[in-house]
């Protein structure tokens, strides 16, 4: 009895050591676990990240944000960009075998407008009618111009699902999706991870380098960092800035970054139910001296420790988009409060809400101590998301810091935020000059005319300021030093084409 | 005693209504729209309007509990707001991971705590019993999630003898399944340790002390037959209780442990639930651990009866 005992527990003590990981298996830690699998329903980043490996879009963007074909070979627009017309790539499978062609095109574009469930729907509000003009050719017909479109295309919006497998599951498409991108669904539990592997079929299948790829959430940041180091990871997104030092000093470790297309932003409350009738509310003089009170620089230095970028526009100074008239300005005590005095002011308490954990929570701090030397006393009140997000659409708050993703068409990061009847407009801006010259911006094919309303209507939003922006965050990623052929991506997202592990 | 067992489960639906009205109600006090979350970051109105009326969150608040009640007295616990799975199928998902967890650290903690209490008791007022006592308060004082990241940072890191974190399932792969664990459990159970040990030895103390003790030393017994054959099985007794009741609240999930180790239990769910204000999850996670409360409950009491005969006249 005693001999088996001894044995077995050696045979045990055997077993429990760690095994090496398979060799072309690519395990990714993401920040937080997705929400439906289903491109029409899902609104979450780490989705969209899983969404890059598994679902091909009609059009991709490329390292400049610049749109670049995919699904589609080529486009164009004509009616003054109210029709838009693809030619579909020849030769493209979806995992289960279906040919993807105009029709499923169709299909799926009509599925992201009309399923009940769809979260595409103001995505594709601006198209009136979708067709197959040929085998292989797709006719978009809009209601008014659009050149956002084409941006809309190039994320889920664009997403091309297998009809057949859309048809029969409907809303349950999430349970077992299937489209045509280099890697298909396999398995996925809750809060555990999701498992794709290697779509032998892909249409582009010489830069498909590994065999598996599993995501992982994995929420803590120094748990995140401990598995890359063990090896039980090979790469991790949105990695804390704290940890960024720690990751260049590390051997085994490559650190990358880049600076998203979102913001981050302070919205004041002008018009937004009882709570806009303040002070700050009421005089843009006490906004701009708030804003000129800031030290954006500083806080990119103290809070994200250098990897963030200064800003005061929704997109960031190296974007082409960013009006250069307009740079980020300095800290400048003097004149702020030189225009709070204007204003009839010495001192102004202001309440903030902002998000409850820590990068906000300092940040805030920081803040508020900077505009405590121009006479602002702020209040801070952190809360936790869900219920910011209702205080701000409600608009019971005075000024509420929170931030966007950001979108590849400069429209997606201004329009809906300040335009009278925008659909996200927290804080009830209205000034019918800014929406002429937005709506204009949106019809353009022309990015030249483009930029010049964006300019014209950057100038009226520095002087109203409704919105005060402070920075652009930085997507932040560790990876394994045998992760060879990646390179981070401006919208953030994971492109596994041409990476593989040794 | 079926008699008895059927009163007491009876006694339990009173309760488990009780929970649920509760946390049903403090759940819609809880400022915060899931809709709002759910319908993207666009927001777009019809969607919003949609997903209410989907999920029934116009109706007044009694008659959602009722909806969710009928449901659940049928066998539909609801569909999550998340993520559109049954509840029912996440609880079969998280449930086995839990109960694992619960087992695996019960078990650490019954190695670690039981004999140190009894060294304790028989050693009463030596270094032995300070020493054991300043263990115990360690391993009630040691936060559970400094421990783990410790724990991974030596054992995963440095040593590469086990998996960092994540889960595998025990029926799939049960050496990394127990691999993945072991580092959990041990941070779990390393607590309760702390709390089995006090209890063990304040009971064997009571048991050595009486007088039966003494006519078995007067006996000749070895110490070895007096402490774990006459000693032992009497202060067993108040251990169970305290075991059942432990593993009743392992059963709620552990938070941070789970966090820390990205494992898919049951605190980790409840956690994200509360967050994005997942009404129907968090009422089913709820339910089922105080089902499983319960349970552990009248084992115990059961298990009570069954080792002292003294009490079973009383039934």
């Amino acid at each position: 009895m005693k001999r088996i005992t001894a044995l077995s527990a050696a045979l045990l003590a055997s077993a429990l050591m760690a095994m090496p990981a398979m060799s072309s298996e690519l395990r990714i830690g993401l920040n937080d676990d997705a929400d439906v699998l289903d491109p029409a329903q899902s609104r979450t980043f780490v989705g969209r990240i899983v969404y890059t490996a598994m679902c091909d879009k009609l059009v991709d963007i490329d390292q400049d944000m610049k749109v670049v074909p995919q699904l589609a070979t080529e486009w164009a627009w004509s009616e003054e960009g109210k029709v838009l017309t693809m030619k579909i790539r020849d030769g493209v499978k979806f995992h289960d075998g279906e040919v993807l062609d105009a029709a499923a095109v169709v299909a799926t574009i009509e599925r992201n407008m009309t399923l009940p469930e769809s979260r595409r729907k103001s995505e594709l509000s601006s198209v009136a009618k979708v067709e197959a003009t040929g085998p292989l050719e797709v006719k978009f017909t809009l209601k008014s111009a659009d050149v956002t479109l084409l941006a809309q295309l190039s994320d889920r919006a664009g997403m091309i699902v297998a009809p057949k497998a859309a048809k029969e599951l409907g809303a349950n498409f999430g349970s077992k999706p299937v489209c045509a991108g280099p890697f298909k669904f396999v398995e996925r539990i809750q809060q555990d991870r999701i498992v794709l592997e290697k779509f032998a079929d892909y249409w582009d299948k010489d830069k498909v380098l590994v065999d598996k790829v599993t995501y992982l959430p994995i929420p803590d940041t120094t748990v995140k960092l401990a598995n890359l180091r063990s090896g039980d990871l090979d790469m991790a997104e949105r990695i804390s800035a704290s940890d960024a030092e720690s990751v260049k000093s590390d051997a085994n470790l490559t650190y990358a970054d880049v600076i998203g297309p979102g913001y981050m932003a302070m919205y004041v409350n002008i018009g937004n139910g009882p709570r806009a009738d303040n002070p700050l509310g009421k005089d843009k003089r006490l906004r701009q001296a708030f804003s000129l009170a800031i030290d954006r620089e500083a806080i990119g230095q103290i809070v994200f420790e250098g990897t963030s970028k200064a800003g005061n526009q929704p997109f960031p100074p190296s974007s082409p988009w960013f009006d250069k008239d307009i740079p980020v300005p300095a800290r400048d005590v003097e004149k702020a409060k030189q225009l709070m005095k204007e204003a009839g002011y010495e001192k102004l308490d202001i309440e903030l809400q902002h998000a409850n954990n820590t990068t906000q929570t300092q940040m805030m701090q920081v803040i508020q101590s900077m505009v405590a030397e121009a006479g602002f006393n702020v209040t801070l009140k952190a809360t936790e998301f869900a219920t910011l997000l209702s205080e701000q659409t409600a608009g019971n708050y005075q000024l509420s810091r929170s931030d966007w993703s950001g979108r590849i068409d400069p429209d997606g990061n201004i329009h809906q935020f300040v335009t009278c009847k925008g659909g996200i407009n927290d804080v009830k801006y209205c000034n019918p000059k800014v929406d002429e010259l937005l709506n204009a911006a949106r019809a353009s094919t022309d990015d030249a005319v483009r930029k010049e309303k964006y300019d014209a209507a950057m100038a009226i939003l520095d002087e109203d300021m409704p919105i005060i922006y402070l920075g652009h965050q930085p997507y932040a990623y560790a990876l394994s030093k045998k992760v060879k052929g990646w390179a981070p991506s401006p919208d953030g997202m994971i492109r596994l084409l041409g990476v593989s592990k040794d | 005693m079926p008699v008895y067992i059927g009163k007491r489960l009876l006694v339990a639906i009173p309760t488990l209504l009780i929970i649920s009205i509760f946390v049903f109600s403090l759940q819609k006090l809880l400022p915060g729209d899931p809709v709002l979350a759910m319908a993207g970051e666009e927001r777009d109105p019809a969607t919003i309007e949609f997903l209410r009326e989907k999920y029934r969150l116009n109706d007044p608040m009694p008659i959602q509990y009722l909806n969710w009640l009928g449901g659940v007295v049928t066998g539909d616990f609801g569909i999550s707001l998340r993520t559109n799975q049954p509840v029912l199928e996440l609880i079969g998902q998280k449930l086995p991971v839990t109960i694992q967890l619960a087992v695996m650290a019960m078990f650490f903690a019954m190695i670690i705590g039981i004999p140190i209490g009894i060294l304790a008791a028989v050693k009463k007022n030596t270094w032995i019993d300070y020493t054991a006592n300043i263990v115990a308060l360690s391993g009630l004082s040691i936060p559970n999630f400094w421990l783990g990241i410790m724990l991974i940072l030596l054992v995963s890191v440095q040593l590469g003898w086990l998996p960092a974190s994540g889960y595998e399932s025990i029926f799939v792969d049960p050496v990394r399944s127990i691999q993945t664990m072991i580092m959990p459990a041990f941070v779990l159970g390393n607590a309760l340790a702390a709390t089995l040990m006090r209890h063990t030895r304040s009971a064997m103390v009571a048991v050595l002390s009486s007088d039966y003790i003494r006519t078995a030393r007067a006996k000749g017994l070895s110490p070895r037959e007096i402490i774990l054959s006459h000693s032992f099985r009497n202060a067993l007794l108040p251990v169970i209780t305290l075991l059942a009741l432990l593993f009743g609240e392992l059963l709620a999930g552990a938070v941070l442990t789970e966090q820390i180790f990205t494992i898919p239990g049951f605190g980790k769910m409840t956690v994200d639930a509360v967050f994005t204000r997942d009404y129907a999850v968090v009422q089913g996670i709820v339910l089922c651990t105080a089902v499983g409360f319960i349970l552990m409950n009248l084992l115990a009491d059961i298990a009570y009866v069954l080792l002292n005969p003294r009490l079973r006249a009383t039934i």
